[in-house]
């Protein structure tokens, strides 16, 4: 009787996997040509340039990436699966965008700059494409995590929509003319043909959140990162794409 | 510096034509949207493409504000000679960017 219980929750584990879907797969095929080949994907280009900005000191004479944490493709690879992650220092979770802006601070002080950044963090997430989402088993992460999920389950604005409502409830559905994807995080930094640009998972959220007429925190506000960190939780074990392509 | 992106085989058989993909980041602002401020941003296009095949034009293109950012031309070439490929993009405010690709004729 046990080895059937524990052969039906697999079973029931794997339908529940089967149920999540990456945005990729509601894209048409042209945008889905457009992420599989490195040589159409726009977010190449800064994963281009973040490879150059890894190797080259930001000031002279100061220490490049590089220098201290060596090949990339190596110390890097799953970190951006990994994150957000707890930071000691300031004794709360942060994101793969703020360890970096954190590292270039500290270490390449004044030369910080947001594109530099922007790309960084593409040529760390390229790293770790193809890895599962692999949130990590620390405790201090479990509170701000489920302000996270009632974040996502919270009204908001003045069309008065959760996250879930459209992204839980609705998700395959359309809204207008275009289809209502899950949410799953595993895409970021994105090329987003609106923007025409790579952006962050902040600056989805942001949109979404100026699409139901709310308004959004503050560029440093925790939200962000409790959000993301319920979103990798809730996308875990599904495979990174990054950098992806979305319309 | 702009950043560019080119797709092209390292070796190609005599006679035969292949493909040559370019992918070039720049903000392609069209001169017709207008930023935060309420003012007319002004224009900034990549106004024209050309690749060079050992010293001649194989391609030129001339690009216009409706073309989105970072454009992507993608073209065909037929292998005549070893050498290399030459690839220029110039446009307003300036903007000029060379790169150069080897190409081997087998």
């Amino acid at each position: 009787m046990r080895g059937w219980g524990a052969a039906l929750l697999l079973v029931a584990l794997a339908v529940q996997a089967d149920e999540r879907r990456s945005g990729f797969l509601d894209m048409s095929p042209a945008t889905q040509a457009m992420q599989r080949d490195d040589s159409l994907n726009p977010g190449m280009l800064w994963v281009l340039q973040g490879e150059q900005v890894w190797s080259r000191p930001a000031v002279a004479g100061g220490p490049s990436c590089a220098g201290c944490h060596g090949d990339a493709k190596q110390a890097m690879r799953g970190v951006a699966a990994r994150y957000p992650a707890f930071d000691a220092a300031r004794d709360r979770p942060i994101d793969l965008p703020q360890r970096i802006a954190a590292c270039q601070q500290r270490v390449q002080p004044g030369a910080a700059d947001a594109e530099a950044g922007l790309a960084l963090q593409a040529y760390v997430a390229y790293q770790s494409r193809g890895l599962p989402i692999a949130p990590p088993d620390d405790a201090r992460l479990q509170a701000p995590r489920e302000r996270g999920q009632a974040l996502w389950r919270q009204r908001l604005g003045q069309l008065d929509l959760a996250c879930a409502d459209c992204h839980d409830a609705l998700a395959g559905r359309r809204l207008g003319g275009s289809p209502i994807p899950q949410g799953h995080p595993t895409g970021y930094p994105i090329y987003r043909l609106e923007w025409q640009n790579l952006g962050t998972l902040q600056r989805r959220l942001r949109a979404c959140l100026t699409g139901v007429r709310a308004e959004p925190f503050a560029a440093e506000a925790p939200e962000w990162v409790e959000l993301a960190l319920y979103l990798a939780w809730r996308a875990r074990g599904m495979p990174l794409e990054a950098p992806g392509v979305r319309p | 510096m702009a950043r560019s992106l080119i797709t092209l085989p390292e070796r190609v058989v005599r006679g035969e034509s292949f493909r040559v993909r370019t992918l070039l980041q720049h903000p392609m602002e069209s001169g017709f949207r207008v930023g935060a401020d309420g003012r007319l941003l002004p224009r900034d296009i990549v106004r024209r493409f050309r690749c060079l095949y050992n010293g001649e034009l194989v391609i030129e293109a001339e690009l216009s504000p409706a073309i989105a950012a970072n454009p992507f031309i993608e073209f065909s070439v037929r292998a005549v000679d070893s050498g290399s490929l030459l690839f220029e993009w110039s446009g307003d405010n300036g903007f000029a960017q060379r790169e150069q690709r080897p190409l081997i004729v087998a």
